[in-house]
């Protein structure tokens, strides 16, 4: 009986072999979308509390998301290849792996800067830094929306861009406001340098996000040609 | 084993590989070209479904001997499958999907100029507008499929990689029953002609049945067809797969079905049976090239497509191959024939003559033929039917299709039936009653194969065609088939 099984488990192995793939696809893109969750909640509480016991709490989930998706995507990748499969699309889907793995390290960098380096933020940007985490991650939020399009659903990948490109739009916008007020206030030039370099890491975000989604809008219509 | 059946042997063998190298490429050629299943698979694919198709399902073809089966004496049916299977060879080399079929109907236009032997313009007419015919019906097929698939992939939206799965199996499974129906189809055109004289005799195989003498031999073609794909398919593939019109898996998929459903269109007596009972026009069972085939549907996907990916260059490569193949096999078979009769002293065919005698007057009188018009030549007799023919035209008004008739009725031939031949019948396709009547003949010698025809229709109803309807074409061509198998087992050579 048992012998059987995997018999007919070996027969049916290419559709199975798949179902996993897709599976593990999914799961990668999950880490992309917690990491910039946690992302937020982390910039969130270092406002609120600086690097408290609850900020490296979530530091290390980002961290452990970054070490788990970089293994996802290389079991993806060798998957790919030794299996050769999607010949077409094959060197577009490593790409945007790559490009998204990118993000998520950007918010392990980010948040380890914050670790390291403690910046004493003055109250008045507090709000403005909370709004340019939550636009960033937005646009990150969009950018896996439109990934997991590009896999189930080809034609609502456009759905998802557009908002990608405002969202990036909105960060920069908040970014320049910030860095302009920063400039514009009595701190010591060191300070300013040093509190631009923290709006620029959580602005680098969204514009690494519209990068990731012009590659996309390419990779599509490769697709539907 | 003789000696100079096995030289011959080659030439059909010959021919079988170029089969392979090219026409089964056309099968896998757009999986390969577009890399969804790799070279080395599709050729193993490839061979074993063509061997079993030709083993499993060729014998049927046995009985019709192929379109060489025309070609009379074997050193004509030598040159010509070796110039067939030259020009193919050529093409191949050059890269550019040809068929054998076209190859063939150039040889043995070939070995008729030379023979002097009258091309039946009818048939050659039918052919010749299936390769027109027959790229136009797998584009239009290809174009409908190709938005049936895509609408559904859009309405079902798979994965990424799903679809990718899908297809693919979808490619194995349409390559494999393309070449199990190309086997089937074209292991006569390989070995048919062989078929009189094969080698092999009858074993049991412990438990499976008889393994035939015939199938020994399609076994051999189907072989050689099999060291075609494997030693030599690859550059075709990848014209095919890629080099005309860059294909999406999707597409290459569409190709292969729709030149699978062409192919079957144009070679199943299922669905012409079908059709016939329903009263509906037949489609001509004739042979057309898989590579006519794939190419239309290939360019239906990319007109479809708005034709701007399409690379003419190389269309018009393939269709001045398409003009050379028939023209190089014809001349290569003809200057062969030369060559082969004169220097080597080799029959290369066997020559037909004709006599206008007492009883094929008569017969021709009921055919609708008045005896007035062909009066004057009563007892000559002619040695080829070139001679009959030019002296049809000048001495009676007769026109194209009365003169083949003339033609027909009037070939001189020896047939004696033999009861050995009789008790070495097969019973599975001749009915009792068919056997009976030839009983009742046994012995009896004629002179024109349809005295034997007669004589059998006077003795049993099975034996009798029925009226030209559609209804019964189906019965009427099987029944003439049977008795073309009679009349070459009991001719005297």
């Amino acid at each position: 009986m048992a012998e059987r099984s995997t018999m007919l488990g070996g027969n049916l192995s290419p559709f199975r072999r798949t179902k996993a793939l897709e599976n593990e696809i999914d799961a990668f893109l999950n880490k992309l979308s917690e990491s910039g969750l946690l992302f937020k909640r982390a910039v969130q509480i270092y406002l609120d509390e600086g690097a408290s016991g609850a900020f490296d709490e979530k530091l290390q989930l980002v961290n452990r998301l970054e070490s788990e998706a970089d293994k996802l995507r290389r079991s993806i990748e060798t998957q790919l290849y030794t299996q050769t499969l999607i010949p077409e699309s094959r060197g577009d889907v490593l790409g945007l792996l790559e490009n998204l793995d990118s993000v998520i390290n950007q918010h392990e960098g980010a948040l380890w800067a914050f670790s390291i380096e403690q910046p004493d933020i003055p109250s008045e940007f507090r709000g403005d830094y909370a709004i340019l985490s939550e636009q960033a991650v937005l646009a990150v939020e969009s950018l896996v929306l439109a990934s997991r399009a590009f896999f189930r659903n080809i034609e609502a990948v456009n759905d998802h861009m557009h908002k990608v490109m405002f969202y990036e739009k909105e960060a920069d916008k908040v970014s320049t406001k910030l860095k302009r007020a920063i400039f514009g206030s009595d701190l010591p030039l060191s300070r300013k340098a040093q509190l631009r370099n923290f709006v620029e890491h959580i602005d680098n975000l969204a514009d690494r996000s519209e990068d990731v989604a012009d590659r996309l809008a390419i990779y599509t219509i490769k697709r539907t040609v | 084993m003789d000696g100079a059946v096995i030289l011959f042997l080659s030439s059909g063998l010959f021919l079988g590989w170029a089969l392979g190298a090219n026409d089964a490429a056309n099968v896998f050629g757009t999986a390969v070209g577009t890399r969804m299943v790799r070279f080395g698979t599709a050729a193993v694919i490839c061979s074993i479904f063509l061997i079993l198709g030709a083993v499993v399902s060729g014998s049927g073809a046995a009985h019709t001997l192929g379109k060489l089966g025309a070609v009379n004496a074997l050193g004509g049916s030598f040159t010509a499958a070796g110039a067939a299977a030259l020009a193919v060879y050529f093409m191949t080399k050059a890269g550019l999907p040809v068929s054998t079929t076209q190859a063939i109907v150039g040889a043995i236009i070939g070995w008729n100029l030379f023979t002097g032997t009258r091309t039946d313009t009818a048939t050659l007419i039918t052919i010749l507008s299936t390769w027109i015919i027959c790229p136009l019906l797998a584009g239009s097929i290809a174009a409908g499929l190709y938005k049936l698939t895509t609408y559904i992939i859009r309405t079902t939206k798979p994965h990424l990689l799903r679809q990718d799965a899908y297809t693919r199996v979808g490619l194995i499974l349409a390559g494999a029953f393309g070449a199990y129906s190309l086997g089937a189809n074209n292991i006569a055109n390989v070995m048919g002609v062989f078929v009189p004289s094969s080698p092999f005799t009858d074993f049991n195989v412990a438990g499976f049945g008889t393994f035939s003498s015939i199938q020994q031999l399609f076994l051999l073609g189907a072989l050689a067809i099999a060291v075609g794909v494997i030693t030599y398919s690859k550059r075709v593939m990848l014209t095919v797969g890629g080099r005309l019109l860059p294909l999406s898996p999707v597409g290459a998929w569409v190709a292969v079905v729709a030149h699978s459903v062409v192919l079957f269109l144009f070679a199943s007596q299922g669905l012409e049976s079908l059709l016939a009972s329903a009263g509906l026009p037949t489609i001509p069972l004739v042979p057309v090239s898989s590579s006519q085939a794939v190419v239309g549907a290939v360019l239906g996907i990319g007109l479809l497509k708005g034709g701007r990916a399409i690379r003419w260059r190389v269309l018009g490569g393939i269709s001045l191959g398409w003009l050379a193949t028939p023209i190089i096999a014809g001349v290569t078979c003809f200057v062969g024939l030369f060559v082969l009769q004169n220097v080597f002293n080799q029959e290369v065919y066997r020559p037909i003559s004709y006599e206008l005698s007492e009883p094929v007057l008569e017969r021709l009188e009921r055919e609708g033929l008045a005896a007035g018009e062909i009066g004057s030549l009563k007892g000559a007799i002619f040695e080829s039917a070139w001679q009959l023919n030019e002296r049809l035209k000048t001495e009676a008004a007769l026109d194209g299709a009365a003169r083949d008739k003339v033609l027909l009725f009037a070939e001189r031939t020896v047939l004696i039936v033999d009861p050995d031949h009789i008790s070495r019948l097969d019973t599975d396709w001749y009915t009792p009653a068919q056997i009976a009547a030839l009983q009742q003949v046994m012995g009896q010698q004629y002179t024109h194969k349809w005295m034997l025809g007669d004589a059998l229709a006077a003795k049993a109803s099975e034996w009798r065609f029925r009226s030209a309807d559609l209804a019964n074409k189906v019965y009427n061509t099987e029944l003439q088939k049977k008795i073309d198998a009679l009349y070459r087992k009991f001719e005297i050579r």
